[in-house]
């Protein structure tokens, strides 16, 4: 008689705490379960009878590694309930923020929490030794889209220029070229990127699922759009509550989510399943090269997107900072007029399409909020991944099944502190 | 030997853990001089035999309790990053709300699947060495603490309100500019960012040691403001000292004597002779 019994409490390099429970007699598969133990945080309950000010301030602080998102989305929420639109100036600087974001939280996860997976090393940190010239490149990118983020904002970590109604603080024309150049620079650092997980050893493991994400017109969306998804097309974002359809499991304080199948995805994979079309030319390239093709079905690809899309980022990044120079910058003091009202923000955190849905009364006081993260709408599809996998992989060794599933859960870029900050307000 | 270091989170954002991934060569440098044995967010291998912990994020959870406990029965120092970890931060907010209802809010009629405690900072529970204030913490101040402790020194926090280097940051003033400041009773030793990009002070690194309540009536006077309106901007962060009848007029040190916390009893040992500190 062979027992299977995998129980890894709290999952490392993932952002967060989640607990991998599987248990099987003689092959017969008697339990798998993704579990979520994360102490909630109440955010929800947090911010009601604060004014829209504060609001904004506090929501970044669900996540310290997405707080642009989390920014962003709380700011979008709040205009569209006081019917702000911001000019054009703060649009294109805050799609330039998004981008360094973006970037950085993928630099982030596939050298520090993904790499150290194939290169046969249980972190970063004795990578620092081995292979510094691949530590040290992580560090080169990850610090660039800091310094990005720190000239638009003030600071990548919790931002503080961007305000509702645009930035009380805007960077000087040559700070901007500066940095361009800087950026122009680091293309040879993705470049390297690219050619090192060329020659990574990928899971081929395919289960379909249904693929959601912002689709927008104009461009590969990350701010703006309407929600699209492989399965039924596009919906307005005010329909979100009919895609999320979150519900309680006992094993977790976060909440899972299900569309037209069993769950779905979000995310990298989500956005390039969807979009990839958009994608700049470099991008593609890269795609193409990575062997990364849509509609793509392996969640273990869904760090190829991630890095496919930092070469979209930072490409963009480059044409953004044209059109603003180009445009020639100047200071703009952000008016916001309050009113009683609703409005929703939804934007492409690095995880997946995030929703801040505010109520306000008419004197800029929050009464209402109902956030929807993107692994909360993962978590579901982890589960469903891990339950389609174990049956296929069962004959190996304990050890191997167990870091399978760990590099499925690692694929995920799970962010789970964020993921049990904000959850469903549901009145009783 | 090269000292062993543990970073542990609890409930947070984890940002302050990731400020210490946001160095750039500086982390390779850093790696070379101490062994880092558990650090969940980045590492596989975990160990116990840490000397020095970090601790990310504020006590929220009975389980929270316990296991900060353990931490501290380990630990020789343990420092307590970021404003979760030193006020409670902004997780204290829950607390000004009976909690059956933040319960009711967030999850509904799924409510009894989830236990909870009133948030609070670390050294209410177990006592705390240093401090390293700020949402989030400031990764150069991280670092000046971190060559402390390796030369077997005290680590210092600077003892003057944001105010001073908000003036050497040349700032107009955000009280001049309509809005409610934090400044002139907040620890300094963030140069001042909020201010300097566009905004006001929150409070978040806590109260200087000794603030000057009276100079901070009359600038609220001045401006026609009220200690309602100072506490209420200040419960961001320190909501821990007003539910125990602190605020901005009660002394709450995290350099010197607090009156919320236990202190531990200088000086640090890793400090002293015979210890190795790798060069």
């Amino acid at each position: 008689m062979t027992q299977l019994s995998i129980n890894v409490h709290h999952v490392t390099r993932i952002e967060g705490h989640g607990n991998i429970i599987v248990n099987a007699k003689d092959g017969k598969i008697e339990e798998i379960k993704w579990e979520i133990p994360e102490s909630p945080r109440f955010f929800e309950a947090m911010l009601r009878g604060r004014n829209y000010e504060d609001v904004t301030w506090l929501s970044p602080r669900i996540c310290g590694i997405c707080s642009i998102a989390h920014a962003t989305a709380s700011i979008q929420a709040t205009e569209a309930a006081f019917g702000i639109k911001p000019s054009e100036q703060s649009m294109l600087l805050r799609k330039l923020l998004y981008h360094a974001e973006t970037l950085q939280s993928h630099v982030l996860h596939l050298y520090f929490l993904v790499a150290p997976d194939f290169l046969g090393a249980d972190s970063v940190i004795p990578l620092a030794a081995t292979q510094k010239e691949v530590v040290l490149r992580a560090l080169r990118l990850k610090k660039l889209a800091n310094d990005l983020a720190d000239l638009i904002c003030g600071r990548k970590t919790h931002p503080l220029s961007c305000v509702v109604g645009g930035f009380v603080k805007i960077p000087e024309a040559q700070q901007l070229k500066t940095m361009q150049q800087k950026l122009i620079e680091a293309t040879k650092d993705l470049k390297k990127t690219v050619e090192l997980f060329k020659g990574l050893k990928i899971p081929n493991f395919v289960r379909e699922t249904e693929y959601i994400a912002l689709k927008d017109s104009q461009e590969y969306a990350f701010i703006s759009g309407d929600i699209a998804s492989t399965d039924t097309g596009a919906a307005p974002v005010t329909d979100y509550l009919s895609i999320t359809n979150e519900f309680c499991v006992p094993h977790s304080t976060a909440k899972f989510t299900k569309h037209k199948r069993d769950s779905y995805m979000v995310g990298a994979l989500a956005r390039f399943n969807n979009n990839y079309a958009q994608l700049s030319p470099q991008a593609q390239k890269a795609a193409q090269e990575l062997g990364l093709k849509a509609v793509c079905h392996n969640p273990y690809m869904i760090n190829v997107a991630q890095l496919v899309e930092s070469i979209h980022s930072l490409e963009e990044s480059l044409k953004l900072i044209d059109r603003i120079l180009a445009r020639g910058l100047k200071e703009e003091r952000p008016e916001v007029k309050v009113k009683a009202g609703r409005g929703i923000g939804a934007v492409e955190a690095p995880r997946g399409i995030l929703f801040h849905d505010y109520t306000y009364d008419d004197k800029g006081i929050l009464t209402q909020a109902n956030c929807i993260i993107p692994t909360n709408q993962n978590h579901n599809n982890i589960q469903k991944d891990m339950e389609a996998l174990v049956p296929q992989i069962i004959n190996k060794s304990q050890e191997e099944i167990t870091h399978m599933l760990e590099m499925l859960v690692r694929a995920y870029d799970p962010c789970v502190s964020c993921s049990t900050h904000f959850l469903e307000v549901k009145f009783i | 030997m090269k000292p062993k270091v543990a970073f542990f989170d609890f409930t947070s954002c984890e940002g302050c853990q990731l400020e210490v991934l946001n160095f750039g060569e500086e982390l390779v440098e850093l790696l070379a001089q101490i062994d880092i044995v558990n650090f969940r967010e980045v590492r596989s291998r975990r160990a116990d035999n840490y000397e020095i912990a970090f601790i990310d994020g504020a006590i929220t959870t009975e389980s929270d309790m316990e296991r900060i406990k353990k931490v501290r029965e380990q630990a020789k120092v343990l420092v307590a990053m970021g404003a979760c970890a030193c006020l409670g931060g902004v997780n204290c907010l829950k607390n000004f709300l009976p909690m059956e209802e933040n319960l009711r809010i967030v999850y509904g009629d799924c409510a009894r699947y989830y236990n909870t405690i009133p948030a609070r900072p670390v050294s209410s529970v177990v006592p705390v060495d240093c401090y390293l204030p700020g949402c989030p913490m400031n990764r150069y101040e991280f670092l000046k603490l971190a060559k402390a402790l390796l030369l077997g020194k005290k680590p210092e926090l600077l003892n003057y309100p944001v105010c001073v280097e908000c003036k050497l940051a040349g700032n107009i003033c955000a009280f001049d500019k309509a809005e409610t400041c934090l400044g002139p009773v907040t620890r300094a030793g963030c140069n001042a960012i909020c201010v300097t990009s566009g905004r006001h002070c929150w409070g978040c690194r806590g109260l200087v040691d000794e603030p000057n309540i009276n100079s901070e009536k009359e600038i609220l006077q001045k401006h026609g403001l009220t200690i309602q309106d100072i506490l209420e901007k200040y419960r961001h962060f320190n909501g821990y000292l007003i539910e125990a009848g602190g605020g901005p007029t009660q002394h709450h040190s995290l350099s010197g004597e607090g009156q919320l916390e236990r202190r531990p009893s200088p000086p640090l040992p890793l400090s002293g002779e015979g210890r190795e500190v790798s060069k």
